[in-house]
């Protein structure tokens, strides 16, 4: 009971011509029947309350998929042949039937990465994900943002160190090998990049640098976390050197804006919105990205008819996405090629149009572009916010070390400018009449 | 190689793309991409061929273009993606 028209032979209805060969990378940009890479946000909900948590992260949304529709989504991507998928959050550990689903994904050869904060990763669950029921399908990830106590708990919240560390432990007392650390660059710890592979050896883990994007909370700290542009070249290098030395460093693929500083770095350099990667949500909306959970670039639910398959291959969004796309401004830039105009979440969410350079071009041309716009830039809102309505504990308090003199000397001290003398000696105050609080 | 008789490792699973197909080792977790559909064919003939040349020959790659499929093949042979295959008289399983 078909609608199709009749057709004098069986080949696939309307399909404009797809051209042969070429690079790689101009055959991604069309698309593939399914993604390669595919993010699944499990759940909103978070023990923690990162401060640039790109899914505005806190709450569980009512409509979370329930453990059966969970399970459909794997039959599905098992059809569709995902062989893994990247389970994030929120926290998806605290999530009660989290374990069951990622043996059910297990045995239907859909392999799982997943990314936590640690804070389940007990002795007993690590022996679970080292042993033979997961039968090295299972990958895990540990974020820290800081190779140190200080400077990841400035925007994960205190204690999540020490969370993360125990989790690391954990996993290496079980025998799991191989976890991954995987670090978003911030201007804080770009400096740390030796002792995160210095922490990585320890646990006999891999590093991951990625990208700081302006998505959801982060959004709102980009500015104050993003990499200075000397940071980025000092990251290119590392990258760079590690790479010529033969040691793994995974990105994600998510520097390829800074392959416009020369040589491009390992990996795929092409964003891969929609063409290769997606991202589902917990109540089973599909975005082109994990960085771009806005209505913007929404293409469909996995629960109306036709269900993922349907979104990934028919929507409008998508089907878009994978059509030419013409460089707009950064077209006629020398470093095009390589850099192919960075990453569309980060122009979308700090306000730049998607056809003009990337915020952290390399060359400069983003910071241009964002000062061009100056006090007209408007920063799209926000179109969903999980973050709990009421700070709790975990809350990262970024308070900033205070970098300048204070303004006037009472500022400090309620005896400041006090220099005691034989004389005056508890007789006097220490704050003047003239300058001060002002 | 032309003569050796080669199979697609168990753990790989191809997946049908415009370009060829795609190729996911669930052991090593590696993924590779054959380019052309030709190469799909060979590949997923190898298994059931006396020897790679007849792979090839099946898949109607022409002879000229042996030695390039050949490369091609050794490639994927690296990731394990292909492995050699064990028959009757071989004589001992060079690696």
């Amino acid at each position: 009971m078909t609608l199709a028209p009749e057709r004098p032979t069986s080949t696939v209805v309307a399909e404009p011509q797809r051209p042969q060969g070429g690079t790689l990378v101009e055959q991604f940009e069309l698309g593939l029947d399914a993604p390669i890479c595919l993010t699944w946000e499990l759940t909103y909900a978070c023990n923690l309350e990162c401060a640039h948590c790109l899914s505005s992260s806190g709450r569980r949304d009512p409509r979370e998929l329930s453990t059966d529709q969970a399970k459909a989504v794997i039959d599905e991507l098992q059809r569709m042949q995902v062989f893994y998928v990247n389970i994030g959050g929120g926290e998806p550990t605290i999530r009660p039937d989290f374990w069951e689903l990622v043996q059910y994904a297990v045995d239907h050869q859909v392999g799982v990465k997943f990314s936590t904060n640690g804070v389940r990763l007990d002795a007993e669950r690590a022996a679970f994900l080292a042993g033979p029921a997961c039968n090295g399908y299972v990958d895990v990830q540990i974020s820290l943002d800081g190779a140190t106590a200080e400077v990841n708990d400035y925007v994960r919240g205190p204690g999540s160190f020490d969370t993360a560390i125990r989790a690391l432990e954990n996993l290496r007392a079980a025998g799991f090998t191989d976890a991954k650390i995987s670090v978003v660059c911030t201007r804080q710890n770009i400096g740390q990049l030796d002792e995160f592979q210095a922490l990585a050896d320890t646990y006999g883990a891999t590093l991951r640098l990625t990208r700081l994007r302006p998505s959801g909370r982060g959004a709102d700290v980009w500015d104050e976390l993003h990499p200075l542009p000397e940071q980025q070249r000092e990251l290119y290098d590392w990258l760079m050197a590690r790479a010529a030395a033969g040691v793994d460093v995974l990105t994600g693929d998510s520097f390829f804006h800074l392959a416009a500083y020369g040589e491009a770095l390992p990996g795929l350099n092409l964003c891969g919105a929609g063409r290769v990667v997606c991202l589902i949500d917990p109540i089973g909306d599909v975005y082109a990205c994990p960085f771009a959970i806005h209505d913007e670039f929404l293409a469909g639910n996995l629960l109306d008819e036709g269900g993922f398959a349907k979104v990934w291959r028919e929507s409008e969004l998508f089907t878009e996405l994978r059509s030419p796309q013409t460089g707009g401004a950064c077209a006629s830039c020398a470093f095009f090629d390589s850099c192919r105009g960075g990453c569309m979440a980060a122009k979308f969410f700090t306000g730049l149009p998607l056809d003009g350079p990337d915020p952290e071009c390399v060359q400069g041309y983003g910071e241009q572009a964002l000062q061009s716009l100056g006090a007209g830039r408007t920063v799209p809102a926000a179109s969903q916010d999980h973050s709990k309505a009421n700070p709790t504990r975990n809350q990262p308090v970024m308070l900033k070390l205070m970098s300048r003199p204070p303004a006037s000397a009472c500022d400090e001290s309620p005896l400041a400018g006090f220099a005691p003398t034989a004389t005056s000696a508890a007789t006097t105050t220490g704050c003047s009449s003239t300058g001060c609080c002002s | 190689m032309l003569n050796e008789a080669w199979t697609l490792s168990p753990a790989v699973a191809l997946r049908p793309e415009p370009f060829g197909a795609l190729a996911y080792h669930f052991g090593n977790r590696k993924l590779t991409f054959l380019k052309r559909p030709e190469l799909v064919t060979v590949v997923r003939a190898l298994g059931d061929s006396p020897d790679v040349r007849t792979a090839l020959e099946t898949a109607g790659v022409p002879e000229a273009h042996h030695a390039a499929y050949v490369d091609a093949l050794a490639g994927l042979a690296r990731t394990d993606m292909i492995r050699k295959r064990d028959t009757d008289s071989t004589e001992g399983a060079a690696a």
